[in-house]
């Protein structure tokens, strides 16, 4: 029983700190209506600069965040307007077109990072990083119980601008109907550059919280952006607390998996997840709650 | 096919059959087998991405169960791999019929995201299932063959054969069925064409095609492993970004573009040392922003005739 229960907290937990990186995916997703490849790399990106923070200026990674999501903001602005809003003025046969510049920008911030920081794996050691709190028998790592605190806090903290804000509002209008929103006076490709900006900011976000559990090397985006679709299809698209409870799912099924299968098999129990979800119930479990 | 096309399509025969004749290097025919392996599976993955539109992000998987069907014939059973360049692509496949079933229920970014999906479902499974595959340790078959060149004929076979189904199918009747699925599946629906059954007639022969280019890559290399044979950037990305480059939907794209890839990936290589695949990402945005239909599918746009002209003869090169 104890087993069970360390197995299902640990996956709340660290569900908690993908979701906040999902939740970057699905507002740009929401917004953009396009499949961001490259966010992952964006994640890896924004742990470097906490990482840096951290091993030359000595700085906390949770305070190294802070850091790290206005860097993040500006990269997400600038490749908005300069590659994908561009992208939408050039006439092409086939549509997924962006998916594959978002593939490209992968390549060049993963191998940017590459040559700077070669291929080795790095890793953040705090006082505090293999701190353990006990709940009845069960072990809790103290980051994790951290990181999962920012990252509610962070998705709340995003609701609220979203839900209260002029500018939230202006990228929820821009997400439910573009041309509409345009006709209402919304200035769409700035609204589109903050909106990406904004989800860059959150995986930087993530990417720190998770950064004192993580080896760090330059190909650890991949996970995460396959982490992030599998959470942004299992929440439906474009909503908020929807990848929010549908990273819990998946870093429950995740240490599930782990446990009662086997460790190799852990990823493969998100991807089928995620092909099912995608068959039976196209619009996450938002649709569920919905009905 | 136009008489002009058809001299074109000679001479350049004549040019792929003559190059052994000129370059004799090991490592230019090395170069010249892999430009012709990617050249096959791009032309097979043109065939469902670029005519039906169907964007597979999951071509690995096809690649990969036709390459490991020749390897565990020889790691189970002893038989020579040669025999996998028939039950690779057949089991390639067999392999598609139910991928296709599941995944072609779902539309354009999603159908995209299943396959993303598959591919590395199957190549977390074979990597687990040690029993049978080896796992991550791989298998390494001895080559019975060292010359270069019969390597080389076998794969040109490969290529005119895939190049000839392509060009048939495209030119009948499904062929004209699949490109009115990409321009609006509703309208072609409506018209009365059962789009999922054409989706299945596009994707059974782009597996069976691309699993042949997997048994050859075993042959070859003789040495394959999951995460080689079902790379999800180094397969699946990197066959589509060849389509993109060399021209969407046209029959000499994927062949110009895998020349051009592989080509210009090695002279990075060779060039720029560690950096060579920030280039190489460079270079991907760059053709995406700029030449979004490839140098073929863009030339045509411009002047028709001098495309087919350049796409003939640096599909040759």
């Amino acid at each position: 029983m104890e087993l069970f229960g360390q197995t299902v907290i640990c996956g709340i937990l660290l569900g908690g700190m993908y979701s906040l990186i999902a939740i970057g995916m699905t507002l740009i997703m929401g917004v953009m209506k396009i499949i961001n490849l490259a966010h992952g790399a964006l994640v890896m990106v924004g742990m470097y600069v906490t990482y840096l923070c951290f091993t030359y200026l000595g700085i906390d990674p949770y305070i190294g965040m802070f850091i790290a999501m206005p860097v993040l903001f500006f990269i997400g602005c600038l490749i908005q307007k300069y590659m994908i809003n561009r992208l939408v003025e050039v006439e092409s046969i086939l549509p997924e077109n962006q998916v594959l510049l978002t593939v490209g920008i992968m390549l060049v911030l993963t191998e940017g990072i590459r040559v700077f920081f070669k291929s080795d794996y790095r890793s953040v050691i705090t006082t505090y990083s293999s701190n353990t709190v006990f709940v009845g028998d069960m072990s809790i790592n103290v980051a994790m119980l951290i990181g999962f605190f920012f990252a509610m806090l962070f998705t709340s903290l995003l609701h609220l601008f979203l839900t209260k804000t002029d500018l939230g509002k202006s990228i929820r209008a821009t997400s439910q109907d573009r041309d509409a929103a345009v006709y209402m006076g919304v200035n769409s490709s700035k609204i589109t550059m903050i909106t990406f900006g904004i989800g860059s900011a959150l995986a930087a976000a993530g990417g720190s919280l998770l950064l004192p559990l993580f080896y760090l090397f330059p190909d650890i985006g991949h996970l995460f952006t396959a982490k992030a679709f599998i959470i942004t299809i299992l929440g439906g698209m474009g909503s908020t607390m929807g990848a929010a409870i549908g990273g819990m799912i998946l870093g429950i099924a995740e240490s599930l998996g782990a446990t009662y299968i086997s460790m190799g098999y852990k990823d493969v129990v998100g991807l089928v997840i995620f092909i099912l979800v995608l068959l039976f119930l196209p619009g996450g479990f938002r649709s569920l709650v919905k009905r | 096919m136009t008489k002009r096309n058809l001299l074109m399509t000679i001479a350049f025969i004549l040019v792929a059959v003559l190059i052994p004749v000129f370059i004799k290097a090991p490592y230019q025919m090395h170069i010249l087998i892999l430009v012709i392996i990617w050249a096959i599976i791009g032309t097979s993955w043109n065939l469902l991405g670029g005519y039906a539109g169907q964007v597979s992000f999951g071509h690995a998987a096809f690649f990969g169960v036709g390459a490991y069907a020749a390897g565990l014939l020889t790691f189970h059973y002893g038989i020579s791999p040669w025999w996998g360049m028939l039950l690779g692509p057949v089991a390639a496949a067999v392999v598609s019929l139910p991928i296709g079933v599941i995944c072609f229920r779902l539309r354009g970014p999603y159908f995209a995201l299943a396959m993303l999906a598959l591919g590395e479902i199957f190549r977390i499974v074979f990597l687990n299932i040690e029993a049978v595959t080896n796992g991550a340790k791989g298998i390494l078959i001895m080559p019975e063959i060292t010359s270069k060149m019969i390597y080389y004929y076998i794969a040109l076979g490969a290529l005119g054969l895939t190049l000839a189904v392509t060009y048939l199918i495209v030119n009948s009747k499904i062929g004209y069925y699949l490109v009115s699925i990409r321009e609006d599946q509703d309208a072609a629906t409506s018209l009365g064409i059962p789009t999922t059954l054409y989706k299945n007639l596009a994707l059974i022969p782009s597996a069976f095609f691309t699993g042949l280019a997997g048994a050859f890559y075993t042959n070859y290399v003789a040495f394959i492993d999951p995460n080689i044979v079902f790379n999800l950037t180094n397969v699946s990305v990197m066959v589509i970004l060849v389509v993109m480059l060399g021209g969407v939907a046209t029959t000499w794209g994927p062949t110009v573009g895998a020349g051009i890839y592989i080509l210009l990936g090695e002279v990075f290589r060779t060039t720029l040392g560690s950096a060579n695949v920030l280039i190489f990402g460079v270079l991907v945005c760059v053709i995406i922003l700029f030449v979004p239909n490839g140098i073929v599918g863009e030339l045509s746009m411009l002047k028709q005739l001098v495309s087919r002209r350049k796409a003939s003869v640096s599909g040759g090169i």
